[in-house]
């Protein structure tokens, strides 16, 4: 499908979407406008204690974003999902170029003029207000045009923590290796930005060559532009469904919401693309999402830091008691199993008679690996699975990103990685999985988890996630991976069908 | 004895120092009557501008006081003090994000006049230093010429109708031609309005061309003060070598064809 076909059969959810990212570009630079412009004048009249300020906006800008969430993920006001996080950081990053612009523009003030300001009487303040500011202001909306420019780059991240904007379909095209759906969210976002620039540049040449309209008018402007953005907020759903940033995890984010749509009638809202488990754990114990799908291997060992068993009943139980503790319910297994698979290209398995991972051991000194972030740092990820089988590879494991790993098989980049035995993918590329004959990988179950409140408070919600026990077969898994990896088709068009599906099933088996 | 008039500015045994460069005035003293025209010369970095900039608070003196309207400048409310007194300087400090009228209308507006008085007040000054506010009030001061800029930095000292004027080289970057243009008009309005004018210049023919009193500073200390024609007179070695221009014009102009 071409770019221009796609805007077009999206343009709702692609004005939508750019509707999201424009407010939360312009909500953060309005906020860092209100902050980093009396901040700049303050250390441009008071260096001594402007200077702390200063240090400490630069070091915020060294942090790389999604770093930076990590880091407010778990803080009360500020952390939790959505677009208050995301504004949280975009802020962090707006507040240096504008800080710095005002101080170079109230510094670059001639002293004539501030020694005439203050022998004809100025206060301190008339001179702030009459003179520094007007003056500064080129300088200023300088600052603010660089900052919303680079807000527009930086919020296609936040569509990791589920704030949406455009940069859905940069990750979900990234995670379905769909490079159109790339451009629909990159390409848009360029020409935000460049627009923005524009217009900015044009106000900053207003300012700079002529005498400035007055300030109260300005400002009116903004907050005339500002304010019905901040203002269209959803409506509240009842229920938030979210996913982590793979293809499964946003078809089955797709599978929990139809079906509580279809069951219960309540309205849903998708936090779908959160990035990683990390984020996913937080936003549900924080209430951010009320349910989302879990692996009960992945719960075991990275929310709880167990020590991994490959025992699925004695996981599925421990996981359940933890999670009971923090106020999580977990539904009944889905009825597959996403346990890593170790993948080698078809080709070579089948040229060198490659079965199981022991099989590999022998060629693995010749080859490389690439393994994502986090299989490379999980206890029962990469390091015990090089003790287990005694793997040791040509160059450390190169860590790469889930998206693009089965590609890079495909394309020789590298000759084994660590993949879900899931993926739709697998076929696609025709790679081949090597057994786990030594039961190295624990259970991935998958498993909805649910704040246990939602559940008492709609027990209709309870019921339908209930009613999917046992339904999602690995098979019928893999096939929607596919529909969606290579086939290209929409998430929520392939939950769909197979739901139709499961109810004529349904309906004639029982 | 009586004073005739009344001492505007008084500097009594003023000192200043400033810390890295030293000592810039030494003990000056120097009373300046009401309506009358100063004029204050010597070289550059003779402490010309620093003794402005005492009276109208920019500076302190280090040591002794000057009195301005009978009261120290360390007693006065720095603001009233410095919106009572004209400022014009050798750059002008017009400021480019105002209009001419606005620039002119500066000191009214923060003496809290309303606006449409401020800006009547602001068309008579540009009328005074001859510029029809009807061609320039409107104007962006970055459209002016020098000399336009010099008459504009002049009225705007003038709009709130302040006791004293302070004039910093007001002519200093100006061509001679415009400069004459200057000081006639300067003497005509001088004439009119009978401010009391403390004039900073390194020239001592503009000096003698515009001032009652002529006062010449040498490192800091006041070589001398007194009327043009008793100080075109003084054999004193630090005032005759700033006169000597003069002496070459004079014997131009007595030197027969």
């Amino acid at each position: 499908m071409s770019l221009v076909t796609f805007l077009a059969s999206h343009r709702a959810e692609v004005l939508a979407l750019l509707l999201q990212h424009v407010r939360l570009v312009g909500v953060s630079t309005a906020a860092a406008i209100a902050i980093g412009v009396p901040v700049g004048l303050l250390a441009a009249r008071r260096p001594r204690l402007g200077a702390p300020v200063v240090w400490l906006a630069n070091v915020a800008q060294t942090i790389p974003s999604l770093a930076m969430f990590g880091f407010l993920l778990p803080l009360p006001f500020v952390g939790g999902l959505g677009a208050r996080v995301a504004i949280v950081v975009l802020i962090l990053y707006a507040l240096l170029p504008i800080i710095r612009t005002t101080v170079a523009g109230v510094n670059g003030i001639d002293p004539v003029l501030i020694e005439a300001g203050t022998a004809l009487g100025m206060s301190s303040r008339q001179l702030l207000w009459r003179v520094q500011i007007p003056l500064a202001l080129p300088s200023i909306v300088a600052g603010i045009r660089v900052a919303s420019v680079i807000g527009v780059g930086t919020a296609t991240i936040a569509a990791a923590v589920g704030a949406g904007g455009l940069g859905e379909y940069i990750f979900r095209g990234l995670s379905m290796v769909d490079s159109t759906m790339v451009l629909a969210g990159a390409v848009p976002a360029a020409l935000l930005a460049l627009s923005l620039d524009g217009l900015l540049l044009g106000f900053e040449r207003l300012f700079a060559l002529r005498r400035m309209p007055r300030l109260p008018i300005v400002i009116a402007l903004l907050l005339l532009i500002i304010a019905p953005l901040a203002a269209t907020r959803q409506p509240a759903a009842a229920i938030r469904v979210g996913s982590k940033n793979f293809t499964e995890q946003i078809v089955l984010g797709e599978l929990l919401s139809q079906k509580i749509e279809r069951d219960t009638g309540l309205a849903v809202e998708r936090r779908l693309n959160l990035g990683g488990t990390f984020i996913a754990d937080t936003a549900l114990a924080s209430g951010a999402i009320d349910v989302y799908v879990e692996y009960t291997g992945t719960a075991d060992t990275a929310v709880f830091k167990n020590p991994v068993d490959t025992d699925a009943a004695r996981v599925l139980e421990r996981v359940r008691t933890q999670y009971a503790g923090r106020g999580i319910t977990v539904m009944p297994p889905l009825g597959f199993d996403n346990t890593f698979a170790i993948l080698v290209r078809g080709a070579d398995a089948r040229r060198l008679g490659l079965h199981t991972i022991d099989d590999a051991k022998a060629y693995a000194p010749q080859w490389r690996a690439g393994f994502g972030y986090e299989f490379l740092q999980r206890a029962d990820g990469y390091p015990g699975l090089s003790q287990k089988y005694g793997l040791h590879f040509a160059a450390p494991p190169r860590a790469m990103d889930l998206s693009l790993i089965y590609r890079a098989l495909a394309e020789h980049q590298v000759d084994l990685i660590a993949g879900d035995a899931t993926n739709g993918l697998i076929s696609a590329y025709d790679l081949a999985v090597l057994a786990d004959s030594r039961h190295y990988f624990p259970p991935y179950d998958a498993v909805p988890v649910a704040r246990s409140v939602v559940l008492l408070r709609y027990p209709a919600v309870r019921r339908a996630l209930a009613s999917l026990s046992g339904r999602v077969s690995a098979d019928a898994m893999r096939r929607m991976n596919r529909a969606v990896d290579a086939e290209h088709r929409d998430p929520a068009a392939v939950a769909r069908e197979f739901l139709a599906q499961l109810e004529r099933n349904g309906e004639s088996g029982e | 004895m009586t004073d005739v008039s009344p001492a505007a500015i008084e500097f009594q045994d003023v000192s200043y120092v400033r810390p890295p460069a030293g000592r810039v005035l030494d003990s000056v003293s120097l009373t300046i009557t009401t309506g009358s025209v100063v004029a204050l010369v010597g070289r550059s970095g003779a402490g010309k501008s620093t003794m402005l900039r005492l009276v109208n608070g920019l500076l302190m003196p280090t040591a002794g006081r000057v009195v301005v309207d009978g009261r120290s400048t360390r007693d006065w409310d720095l603001l009233e003090l410095r919106r009572g007194i004209g400022y014009v300087l050798q750059d002008v400090g017009l400021f480019p994000h105002l209009s001419v009228e606005e620039n002119v209308a500066l000191v009214p507006s923060l003496l809290n006049w309303n606006a449409s008085k401020s800006l009547t007040r602001a068309h008579e000054m540009l009328q005074l230093v001859g510029l029809q506010p009807a061609l320039f009030a409107r104007r962006s001061v970055r459209q002016l010429s020098g000399g336009q800029r010099q008459r504009v930095g002049v009225a705007r000292a003038l709009a709130a109708d302040p006791p004293v004027l302070l004039m910093d080289e007001p002519f200093g970057a100006l061509d001679p031609v415009t400069r004459a243009e200057l000081h006639h008009e300067f003497r005509a309005i001088q004439g009119r309005l009978r401010k009391t004018i403390v004039i900073v210049t390194h020239d001592m023919a503009e000096a003698f061309a515009l001032a009652d009193v002529v006062g010449v500073l040498a490192d800091g200390q006041l070589a001398a003060v007194a009327p043009p024609k008793a100080l075109a007179r003084s054999e004193d070695p630090r005032v005759m070598p700033l006169l000597a221009p003069l002496a070459e014009m004079s014997a131009v102009l007595g030197a027969p064809e």
